[in-house]
């Protein structure tokens, strides 16, 4: 009985609510030495659990947890399924089994177009960031521009609408003949795609700072500079993160796209490249690996954008 | 004595979609330095546009402003704007929101850490030194607009300019907020113009009340002395007001002005 450990009178007071918050159905009543008697004014009511007795709220956890594993089972269950008469796509023990080994090294070379699944994520990673950083070099500042001066808006306004649905695959052509180089392409490409979010998100962010922080800025007579880092860079963070976390799933989107055209090491033309061999369940396995890597670029982007959170 | 603050025949028409909006005609005002003004009138009567006007945050369309023989042109660190809702940036700390304005008007002269002196020195004046590392959204409606007063106290500007800056408070922390702002101006000697709606305030704080007609092509109609002793040389005791002589005569005139001379008419707005 935990009760029994605190006998103190000091303590009664404290200890009959404690006491009798731990006091669960099946628990005997409280000692009598102990029970002051402000102890037996309160209702004995097992549901007001004091904060520090808390016992581990396991219900919660499954809730939590066991629906999305539900979830999951339920998928591999119809895909089992689907797949026991056999057939060319593979059955989840097969590729369960292919994964096992293709992860097992994940960085062997043998040759330029047959490099492990590791090497293929990182190429594919090292163009993302590549053409994604390029994309917030040049998009973040145009973005403020655009918000801040309204003749440079109406002038580019146009150009974005027209330019931002192009599917990246007909970017592809110009990098080519402009870079003369496939590597430089599937850059290009994702830059160009990649940039419009933070454009837009950011213009329009810097187009809604209130009308308050602009005007204590005009009554301070703050400078150009001193506005743009004490007023707008953090009234527009919050739309700029959008723009940045949109971004970064569209150049993510794109690459896989991109490197099956162009080729060299990459996740897009190892999925290519598998599906040349038909070897299916590299294929699935590639998809889940996408899907992932895109979900933890996301999951990095909303730690950091919790960071410039104020209000 | 040459007045500090001197506006002549000034009016402002804005453009609208439906035309021009005249919203001030012909207004000429003179303040006195160290002198407390309060500009009272119904809502939409232009009271906040004549002080937008005198901050520099709108230019007059006829008419001339003067301060200390100087053209207004644009907003300036010689008048410090404490505005309605506070406006204080909710990234930065008290101490950084003063300190954003100290910077501007003495940065190019004086250390940071005079900088940072005078920041906290506001923040004191204000009775706020415990909360200077708190950010806007960690403290009361009050408090926030306290940093408002000590932000624009600290550029020690000649002027103070303050768009009912207890409208959005409760009846009780706009009572504190008033005799906490009378001691600062009896303190400071500062030249105060505020725009209320609040007969009460009027009266209580201010040396003169400009009483402003009804909109549009608002104009002032009556401009009353308070027969009290200037407030630069002493705070007013509100509970000594309650039965003075003075202040009762003061706030039936303004009464008079408001309720019967332009009882509102709720026209369509034009």
């Amino acid at each position: 009985m935990v009760s029994a450990v605190f006998h103190s009178p000091r303590d009664a007071a404290l200890l009959g609510q404690s006491s009798q918050a731990a006091a669960t159905p099946a628990n005997s009543r409280p000692a009598p030495l102990v029970a002051a008697p402000a102890d037996r004014a309160t209702p004995a009511t097992p549901a007001a659990a004091g904060p520090a007795r808390d016992p581990f709220d396991w219900k919660g956890l499954l809730g939590r947890v066991l629906p999305p594993v539900v979830g999951t089972a339920l998928l591999i269950g119809i895909w089992a399924l689907l797949t026991q008469k056999g057939g060319s796509f593979p059955t989840p023990g097969a590729t369960f089994e292919a994964a096992w080994k293709l992860f097992s090294d994940p960085f062997y070379r043998n040759g330029p177009n047959d490099q492990g699944i590791g090497w293929n994520i990182l190429f594919s990673l090292q163009r993302v960031g590549l053409g994604f950083g390029l994309a917030t070099v040049v998009g973040i500042p145009l973005g403020f521009v655009i918000g801040r001066f309204a003749t440079i808006n109406r002038m580019v306004s146009p150009l974005i609408s027209l330019l931002k649905p192009v599917s990246p695959l007909a970017w592809l052509p110009i990098g080519l003949l402009v870079f003369k180089a496939a590597n430089p392409a599937a850059i290009w490409t994702i830059f160009i795609c990649s940039i419009w979010p933070m454009v837009i998100n950011t213009a329009v962010g810097v187009q809604k700072v209130p009308q308050d922080y602009l005007n204590v800025a005009r009554v301070l007579n703050l400078s150009e500079w001193r506005i743009a880092t004490r007023i707008l860079l953090p009234a527009v963070m919050p739309y700029l993160l959008t723009g940045v976390r949109l971004s970064v799933g569209t150049a993510w989107l794109v690459i896989v796209a991109a490197e099956m055209l162009t080729g060299g090491v990459g996740i897009g033309f190892w999925v290519w490249d598998e599906w040349n061999n038909l070897n299916v369940a590299h294929i699935i396995i590639a998809i889940f690996v996408i899907g992932l890597v895109g979900l933890l670029l996301e999951w990095l982007l909303m730690a950091a954008a919790k960071r410039f959170e104020y209000a | 004595m040459k007045p500090m603050l001197s506006i002549s025949g000034v009016g402002m028409t804005f453009a609208t979609k439906r035309g021009p909006f005249c919203a001030l005609r012909d207004i000429h005002l003179d303040v006195q330095r160290g002198e407390f003004v309060a500009l009272i009138g119904h809502s939409g009567c232009g009271k906040s546009t004549l002080l937008n006007l005198v901050a520099g945050l709108t230019t007059p369309t006829t008419g001339i402003l003067l301060l200390d023989d100087r053209e207004l042109k644009g907003p300036g660190p010689d008048r410090g704007v404490v505005f309605q809702n506070h406006s204080l940036l909710p990234w930065l700390s008290c101490t950084d929101n003063v300190y954003l304005a100290v910077e501007r008007v003495f940065g190019a002269r004086e250390s940071k850490a005079q900088l940072k002196a005078r920041a906290l020195a506001a923040l004191e004046l204000v009775g706020l030194s415990h909360a200077r590392d708190k950010h806007p959204n960690e403290i009361s409606g009050g408090m926030k607009q306290r940093v408002g007063i000590a932000r624009a106290l600290a550029m020690e500007p000649k002027m103070l300019l303050m768009d009912e800056p207890f409208g959005a408070l409760d009846a009780l922390t706009r009572a504190k907020l008033q005799d906490e702002l009378m001691k600062i101006v009896a303190a400071t000697g500062s030249t105060v113009m505020m725009v209320t709606h609040d007969v009460d305030e009027a009266v209580l704080l201010s040396d003169r009340i400009v009483m402003m007609t009804n909109g549009p092509a608002a104009t002032i109609g009556e401009v009353l002395s308070v027969p009290l002793p200037p407030l630069r040389e002493a705070p007013r005791n509100r509970l000594a007001m309650a039965h003075d002589a003075g202040y009762l005569g003061a706030r039936e005139a303004v009464l008079e002005f408001l309720y019967r001379k332009q009882a509102h008419v709720e026209k369509e707005a034009a």
